[in-house]
């Protein structure tokens, strides 16, 4: 059988579980479509063919001895910023182009206990800062849709990965939209849980206010099955949130009737596209069917939540990527002349230029005389922004808008310009700065390219938000959809 | 606001960046870009908002007992690096 690509995640899962077809067999059938796509797409970065057939093989003598898990000889992809033990580990970056990972990130652990067998590393911005996979270090990912076009960032190789069925989930990262936004220009569903829920332990640091773990899969079912194993308390991430994690699985299904939509005003005004526009309030029609009920709600200070972003995030990120000082690992310059020199030349050859540009942005806000103006500045607004959530949240359960002011855009069409590529982000910021969990799924095209339909609910209310886009796909079947020349 | 060349010389040997005579120009222009950008928080009044540091209302970092949790990797830990001897990590000579 060459057609699991065809089968949904939870489909394979079954089908493994039930001897149907062995792991081997399912994994070297996703290893040999990565291989045959790579020239086209360059989703991956490595591709670990060896490890992952002999993790099949004994994903299929566990199955064959009854003692499997939910996701045992199920192959899936890890974004390149989660650290996999003995496999090189780069986030995107040329400092870390030769770094091997003496360990595996708690999220790479907790899927390996669960079964689940790793293809391989996806293409990514460099250290995740980048908003159409155009940072890399090793080159841009192509949208499957299109491939003159970006597939979105920073996990724009997960998700041109899953959107090309060259692996039927991956796992992800979204600091300010980097899961939702290229789920949204690929076609595919992306969730971002609230912050605390998946343990960052082992997930390189961008800025640790705001960077949470998450899964892009082609359905909000198949998101539900993977996140239960992903998700929960792990007392290696200090900022891990101990509570119980529902069966987001059992959760699905359950009528929508009496549900409290919220439109955000402040996302259908202006700079949104009018076709995309269309596309959404399509969706929201169906959720009224369903028996949902539409209420525009206003966050005023939404629209700040780019300058506040781009004041935190670069401030975090100047201090995380101190570390990389050509001395421990990583990069390191020919022939130093002295401590100041191997610093400075390391991580002036080890970085690319948006990393470096967000660096010195950071140390910007931070350095004296600036800190109250700029960083203190922005965590008031960032208050702003999350009491208008909070207040938002009273009256509705889920808010609803689009992920992405336009469909996917050509490759080169931004780079010269930080604040307009900056601006990609506008809709789905606002979350990672309150800390929310939210999802973005398929809901129609604009010509031949996928929209992406944003769902965002209140602290730890993963549950709700996977029932929302769950319900509106058994009622439609864009995320279903496969770009032809990947069917 | 508009950096000069010499802040840009500042903010790149504060942050241990080299940054090439070719390059200063280009960083100069989008930092200057990003900061008008930012510049719109001004407009906002915050006098009685209290910073926000935690994404989480009412949370802060959580704290754990101190004891050992880890063993010893530096062998493993040292083959990443660029330049070892006998355990130790090399650098250019510091002192003279």
């Amino acid at each position: 059988m060459s057609s699991f690509h065809t089968l949904s995640l939870t489909e394979l899962a079954q089908g493994l579980r039930a001897r149907r077809f062995s792991s081997v067999e399912v994994t070297g059938s996703f290893l040999e479509r990565i291989e045959r796509h790579q020239g086209t797409l360059n989703a991956f970065i490595s591709i670990t063919r060896e490890a992952a057939l002999a993790q099949a093989a004994a994903a299929d003598r566990a199955l064959a001895q009854g003692t499997g898990g939910v996701l045992t000889g199920v192959p899936i992809a890890h974004k390149d910023i989660f650290c996999t033990e003995g496999v090189r580990t780069t986030c995107g970056s040329r400092m870390l182009d030769n770094f091997v990972s003496p360990y595996d990130a708690t999220v790479v652990s907790r899927l390996k206990a669960a079964g689940a067998v790793t293809l391989g590393k996806t293409n990514m911005d460099e250290f995740a800062m980048g908003s159409s996979n155009e940072t890399s270090f090793y080159g841009p990912v192509k949208n499957p849709w299109n491939t003159a076009l970006v597939p979105g960032g920073s996990s724009g190789g997960s998700a041109a990965a899953v959107a090309a069925r060259l692996a039927p989930a991956a796992t992800a990262t979204d600091t300010g939209g980097s899961i939702r936004q290229p789920a949204a220009l690929c076609g595919v569903t992306g969730v971002k849980p609230t912050y605390g829920r998946v343990s960052r332990y082992g997930m390189i640091a961008f800025a640790s206010s705001l960077d949470q773990g998450g899964i892009i899969c082609a359905s909000a079912a198949d998101a539900a099955l993977v996140l239960r194993e992903m998700a929960g308390f792990d007392p290696k991430d200090s900022t891990s949130v101990d509570a119980p994690v529902p069966d987001y699985v059992g959760e699905l299904g359950r009528p929508l009737k009496g549900l409290k939509i919220g439109l955000l005003k402040e996302f259908f005004e202006k700079g949104l596209d009018r076709a995309v526009e269309q596309r959404i309030r399509e969706a929201l029609a169906i959720y009224e069917e369903l028996g949902a009920q539409l209420t525009e709600v206003s966050l005023p200070h939404l629209p700040l939540s780019v300058p506040v972003y781009y004041v935190v995030a670069p401030a975090e990120c100047s201090s995380n990527l101190a570390r990389f000082d050509g001395v421990r690992f990583g990069h390191r310059c020919e022939n130093p002349r002295d401590l100041q020199d191997l610093y400075r030349r390391s991580r002036g050859e080890g970085f690319g230029p948006e990393v470096k540009r967000r660096i010195m942005t950071g140390t910007y806000v931070l350095s004296a005389g600036y800190y109250d103006a700029y960083y203190l500045k922005a965590q008031r607004v960032r208050a702003l922004i999350n009491e208008d959530f909070i207040r938002a949240f009273k009256s509705v359960d889920v808010l609803i808008g689009p992920t992405t002011p336009t469909p996917a855009f050509e490759l080169g069409a931004k780079t010269s310009d930080p604040i307009t590529m900056y601006l990609n982000d506008i809709y789905t910021i606002g979350a990672n700065l309150a800390g929310l969990p939210g999802a973005s799924i398929p809901c129609g095209f604009v010509g031949e390219l996928p929209v992406g339909l944003q769902v965002v609910g209140p602290h730890f209310s993963e549950a709700r938000v996977l029932q929302v886009a769950d319900a509106f796909q058994r009622q439609t079947d864009w995320h279903t959809r496969v770009p032809k020349a990947f069917a | 606001m508009s950096l000069t060349r010499e802040q840009l010389a500042s903010i790149a040997a504060l942050a241990r960046l080299d940054i090439t005579a070719a390059e200063a120009p280009v960083y100069q222009a989008s930092l200057s870009s990003i900061l008008d950008f930012i510049g719109a928080l001004d407009a906002v009044d915050t006098a009685s908002v209290k910073p926000m540091a935690h994404p989480l209302p009412g949370l802060s970092q959580r704290l754990r007992p101190d004891e050992v949790t880890e063993t010893d990797h530096h062998e493993q830990y040292q083959q990443n690096a660029p330049q070892v001897a006998s355990g130790l990590y090399l650098v250019p000579k510091v002192i003279e």
